[in-house]
């Protein structure tokens, strides 16, 4: 088993949408092996989706700034105000446009690989960082408390007892990957994380633990760096991912002195390495400019500038290494923030915890332009206002899981938790899907699925304590199904009635030994 | 300053030598009392050594004590014995006739033999031993009952009866402080004993020598010694050991004269040629025994260093030095030698002495699996099952002794005689605990129990972690909170900028200013709703996770 955290990041077969319609797959019955494989077996698709996380809450509406708001938005914060002029144009549109420091994504706007959705956020918003960033790394409603992440989720979905039986020849390579330290709750699985956290590629000393001082020297330090050589060499992801890091001799320029540009080009080194990760997630901070947002003798200067200079520079220079590489056509990125900020600014030159706030979908398939209207600013805005949502941030991951990776319906409700507006932000046909070897690998199965009062859960043993527990979104035991020793292995059927708890996902937890596997499971009206 | 300079500061006086520079010699500390400074580092260690963990609660407790009452109060050990396991177990695949069957759950099976349900009983021993050892007393009994236990070894795999092996573990548990010589002279006879090493089939007219070598070479001697003791003493040993039997109804042993050996042996010149007198009738065996050990003990220097150099391994470090040696062994040898074989007054010198706070001798330790196990469970307070309700607390209990079992260290069944490899195997000793398969099992075991804990029966077990940060002096400051944390739970000192980052990601969710985490605690504090719970929970939750995945974590 694999020591470290791994993000388990899967994508589900088959083309549902367009072959199936709305049917959900599994409603047509489980004997084709076809099907069967298809509903349980990972595509195998070189499709690749970076996050990058912008900690603090970025001020959108100076990211993405409404010309034609532009009075009311000069009236609700002229000491942060960007000057009319300053505003840098986008292609096809004259009613938004970038602050000015971003050119390198004016270009790929212009360029048709980067696009704007307008006011993204949620019912009910959060304004504790803490929270807020739970919420959109669980992606949960706003009062509901998921211990899981979204990409954890589907990954557990696909690469079901993750880590038990990984990697193996299927797939060799984590399952996701966070540049840094720590691994976040975007990729916290039902039980385990999935993802692996990442320094430096090619330096075994960091590649295990970001956070690794020297050993001392003395007794204890000697004992230290024995455990620490025996956890490296255990590490056989880490090999994995030194090895393909070593094969990319060369990469274009990144600008220096900005840590998100270190941070793609490694991304980018381990795509065209030939990793089959499919998720990588970057991450900056500082976006909590509660106070000199900006200079104020010049609104275009000061801390926000230098972050949107410094995003715009890494995802401009991360785009064009990915064409000099020549994998640009299998990443699709996306930023997100935990909200935005409010529309009138304060008076310490900054501007306080907001809602919702525009995010930037880059790459090769993206479909370009700006998504939705203009942000509406009020008039005579007030200190309480707050930028509306037009789209759920649920929507844009719903809709990157199903066009991108080709997640069919049943599954990405499993995902996601609930059903959620498709939008256009995948040009058309960028799904490939190819049919996977089949995998015997699950240890516990349900059927039907989804279904509406109760199904019937498979499971296998290899004997000793059992237990099949029924988990939902909240983490909490609603269930237990299972609980007894069985003398030797063999494989058991019992039926889960849920009749009386509502239509929504379930987990059913199999717990064998030091064996643990989730089944997500729905229930629907 | 930290600990290493000030330990190496006071002892300029003495002598100036760095773990670098001086290949013979770590440190020339001996057995001088230790009159330091008493803080938690020192209490720390001595508990992580002493006891299974360093509790919040424990650590306040013995840093009010000061040095020499905290060694005393640890070397201070009941002459009551716990109560014995008791049925855990329903009476499913135990048929009627067995006596087993009518005993009602929650009674003890220790005193009624059986015949079908020995299989039960062994889990039943094991889970009831490694309760005792999460619900250690303030002392050192259950670390020595599993030393004892580690080194006259036996297989519960091997006995057939457990009734035996409760026997042994309680023959090893009366014994932690006691007398030696007289130890070995009742687990010479321990029915478990007998049992395991062939003691019983040991007769005039079939010596089997299986004892007598592992009492010389394994209980007493070992094999450094040069010269050493034949193999022909062997044989000379096994004759005066025939004629013990185990009473099938008693399960204590018994004699019988008619299949003694009543020849008079003579040993060899390493034990100056002694002739034990053949004796025959019913007195046989127990005067021949007697002279046997007796023989055994006047090697006393070979016996004591033997002995010493064991316990050493056990509480402080592996690598014995010439200095170690000539400070710390030989005068403990000669200690035990004056104390007429007295264990606690060895142990008493060791624990107060400089040379065990010395600093090179902290943090060097790597737990092995029981420790690591059993320290979880405690200084997280984990809560288990009430003791009186057997079946939920036998199964949780079952639970932790199966993980240790699982990273390799099966209590009541070391992989042979010899005792766990990680005591005695040169060159690596301890470090066996760790390799590719046992070190990530290690992880995956904190992450289960810090993650979705372990359920059974509708019981959960799982670690709090709000309920061990509020034990922490200041959890509101996340610097103090995470000074306070790392000191309970590593024995190296990581860098500040380890512990900002770690403060930065973890807990203030990469946020860079400290109110975030002041302000949520403070929330939750002050209305400990579901909302503000999750907030402090889920950040606790993975920076405990994160520490407990660090190699540091497994050093004690």
């Amino acid at each position: 088993m694999k020591r470290r955290d791994f993000l388990r990041y899967t994508v589900p077969a088959a083309a549902a949408t367009t072959v199936i319609g709305n049917i959900p797959i599994r409603t047509m019955g489980m004997e084709s092996p076809l099907i069967r494989a298809l509903m349980d077996n990972p595509t195998d698709t070189d499709h690749v989706l970076v996050l990058v996380q912008m900690n603090g809450g970025n001020d959108g509406l100076n990211m993405v700034i409404p010309i034609d708001a532009y009075s009311n938005y000069m009236a609700a914060r002229s000491n942060v105000a960007i000057p009319q002029n300053k505003i840098l144009a986008l292609a096809g549109t004259s009613k938004t446009g970038l602050h000015p420091s971003m050119t390198g994504i004016q270009t790929l706007f212009n360029e048709g690989k980067a696009a704007v959705v307008q006011a993204v956020g949620y019912p009910n918003p959060d304004f504790s960082h803490f929270r807020a960033t739970d919420i959109w790394m669980s992606a949960s409603d706003s009062n509901q408390y998921v211990n899981s992440g979204w990409m954890g989720r589907y990954l557990d979905n696909e690469y079901p007892g993750f880590p038990n039986g990984y990697p193996n020849s299927s797939m060799t390579d984590p399952l996701g990957i966070q540049i840094g330290s720590v691994t976040s709750l975007t990729f916290q699985g039902p039980q385990v994380s999935m993802g692996m956290s990442i320094s430096d590629p090619v330096n075994f000393y960091n590649l295990i633990n970001g956070v690794q001082d020297p050993a001392p020297n003395s007794p204890a330090g000697y004992e230290l760096t024995y455990i620490r050589t025996v956890a490296r060499q255990t590490q056989q992801y880490a090999d994995v991912v030194k090895t393909a890091a070593l094969k990319v001799t060369t990469q274009s320029t990144y600008p220096t002195n900005n840590p998100l540009a270190d941070q793609l080009k490694i991304v980018a080194r381990l795509v065209k390495g030939g990793l089959k990760t499919r998720v990588y997630m970057v991450s900056i901070g500082g976006f909590d400019t509660h106070s000199t947002q900006v200079n104020q003798t010049d609104t275009t200067t000061g801390a926000h500038a230098s972050l949107m200079k410094q995003l715009s520079d890494a995802i401009k220079a991360f785009m064009d290494d990915l064409k000099f590489l020549g994998v640009q056509k299998r990443v699709y990125g996306m930023t997100f923030s935990e909200f935005g900020r409010r529309i009138k600014s304060n008076s310490s030159l900054g501007t306080d915890h907001g809602a919702a706030a525009p995010v930037i979908l880059f790459g090769e398939y993206v479909a370009g332009g700006v998504l939705g209207n203009s942000p509406t600013i009020p008039g005579n805005a007030s200190v309480n206002d707050n930028v509306p949502m037009q789209y759920d941030f649920r929507s844009v991951y719903a809709s990157i899981l199903s066009s991108w990776f080709c997640v069919d319906n049943t599954t990405l409700q499993t995902v996601m938790l609930k059903n959620f507006q498709s939008l256009p932000i995948v040009k058309a046909n960028s799904c490939n899907s190819t049919i996977p070897d089949l995998q015997d690998k699950l240890l516990i199965k349900n059927s039907p699925n989804p279904f509406t009062s109760s199904t019937m859960i498979t499971f296998k043993t290899d004997g000793g304590h059992t237990s099949i527990m029924i988990i939902d979104t909240l983490g909490r035991m609603i269930a237990t199904l299972v609980d007894q020793d069985y003398t030797g292995p063999g494989q058991y059927s019992v039926i889960f009635n849920a009749e009386k708890f509502a239509a929504g996902v379930y987990y059913a937890r199999l717990q064998n030994g030091a064996t643990q596997q989730v089944r997500a499971m729905l229930k629907v009206k | 300053m930290d600990r290493r300079e000030f330990v190496t500061a006071r002892k300029k006086t003495a002598q100036s030598r760095t773990y670098e520079t001086n290949e013979t010699a770590r440190t020339f500390s001996g057995l001088t009392p230790y009159n330091g400074t008493w803080t938690s580092n020192e209490v720390i260690h001595l508990l992580k050594r002493t006891m299974f963990g360093s509790t919040p609660d424990d650590i306040t407790y013995f840093l009010g004590l000061g040095m020499n009452q905290s060694v005393d109060t640890l070397l201070t050990v009941s002459a009551t014995p716990p109560a014995p396991p008791v049925k855990n177990y329903n009476n499913t695949n135990i048929p009627t006739s067995d006596p087993d069957y009518n005993i009602p759950i929650g009674q003890t099976w220790v005193t009624i033999n059986t015949t079908d349900a020995d299989g039960q009983r062994r889990n039943s021993l094991k889970a009831w031993w490694m309760g005792l050892m999460i619900n250690q007393e303030r002392n050192i009994r259950e670390k020595m009952t599993l030393f004892w236990h580690n080194h006259f070894s036996t297989e519960t795999n091997d006995l057939g009866r457990m009734i035996w092996a409760y026997n042994y573990n309680a023959l090893c548990r009366k014994n932690v402080l006691g007398n030696f010589k007289q130890f070995v002279r009742e687990m010479t006879l321990d029915a478990a004993m007998l049992r395991y090493l062939n003691g019983y089939l040991n007769i005039n007219t079939a010596p089997d020598e299986n004892y007598a070598r592992e009492l010389q070479e394994l209980f007493t001697l070992g094999k450094e010694n040069d010269p050493n003791y034949t193999e022909d003493d062997v044989k000379k040993a096994a004759r005066v050991l025939t004629g013990w039997k185990i009473n099938g109804t008693t399960n204590t042993y018994s004699f019988t004269a008619g299949q003694h050996d009543t020849t008079s042996k003579q040993f060899s010149s390493f034990y100056n040629n002694t002739i034990i007198t053949g004796r025959s009738g019913a007195t046989a065996g127990d005067l021949e025994l007697t002279d046997l050990i007796n023989m055994i003990f006047s090697k006393s220097t070979e016996v004591s260093r033997f002995i010493v150099k064991k316990l050493y391994r056990y509480f402080v470090y592996y690598k014995i030095d010439s200095a170690t040696e000539a400070n710390v062994i030989t005068p403990l040898a000669q200690l035990l030698v004056s104390n007429n074989w007295e264990i606690k007054p060895v142990l008493s010198a060791l624990l107060k002495s400089e040379h065990f706070f010395d600093v090179v001798n902290q943090g060097c330790y790597i737990k092995s699996p029981v420790d690591l196990v059993v320290s979880v469970c405690r200084e997280f307070t984990i809560v288990f099952p009430n003791a009186t309700d057997y079946v939920n607390a036998y199964n949780m209990w079952s639970f932790m002794q199966s993980y240790a079992a699982l990273l390799q260290q099966n209590i009541g069944d070391p992989p042979n005689v010899a005792g766990w490899a990680a005591f005695y195997q040169a060159p690596q000793f301890h470090e066996t605990w760790i390799n590719a398969d046992t070190y990530p099992r290690r992880n995956l075991f904190t992450d289960t129990m810090i993650g979705t804990g372990y359920t059974r029966n509708g019981q959960k077990i799982v670690i709090d972690p709000v309920a061990f940060t509020k034990k922490l002096s200041n959890p509101s400051d996340p610097n103090i909170l995470m000074n306070d944390a790392l000191r309970i739970l590593f024995r190296i000192d990581i860098s500040t900028a380890s512990k900002t980052a770690l403060k930065n990601q973890i807990l203030l969710s990469n946020q860079a200013q400290d109110y975030y985490w002041t302000n949520a605690w403070a929330a939750y504090i002050s209305n400990p709703s579901a909302a503000n719970y999750q907030v402090v929970y889920t950040r606790l939750r993975d920076l405990y996770k994160y520490l407990m995945d660090l190699a540091e974590y497994q050093l004690s």
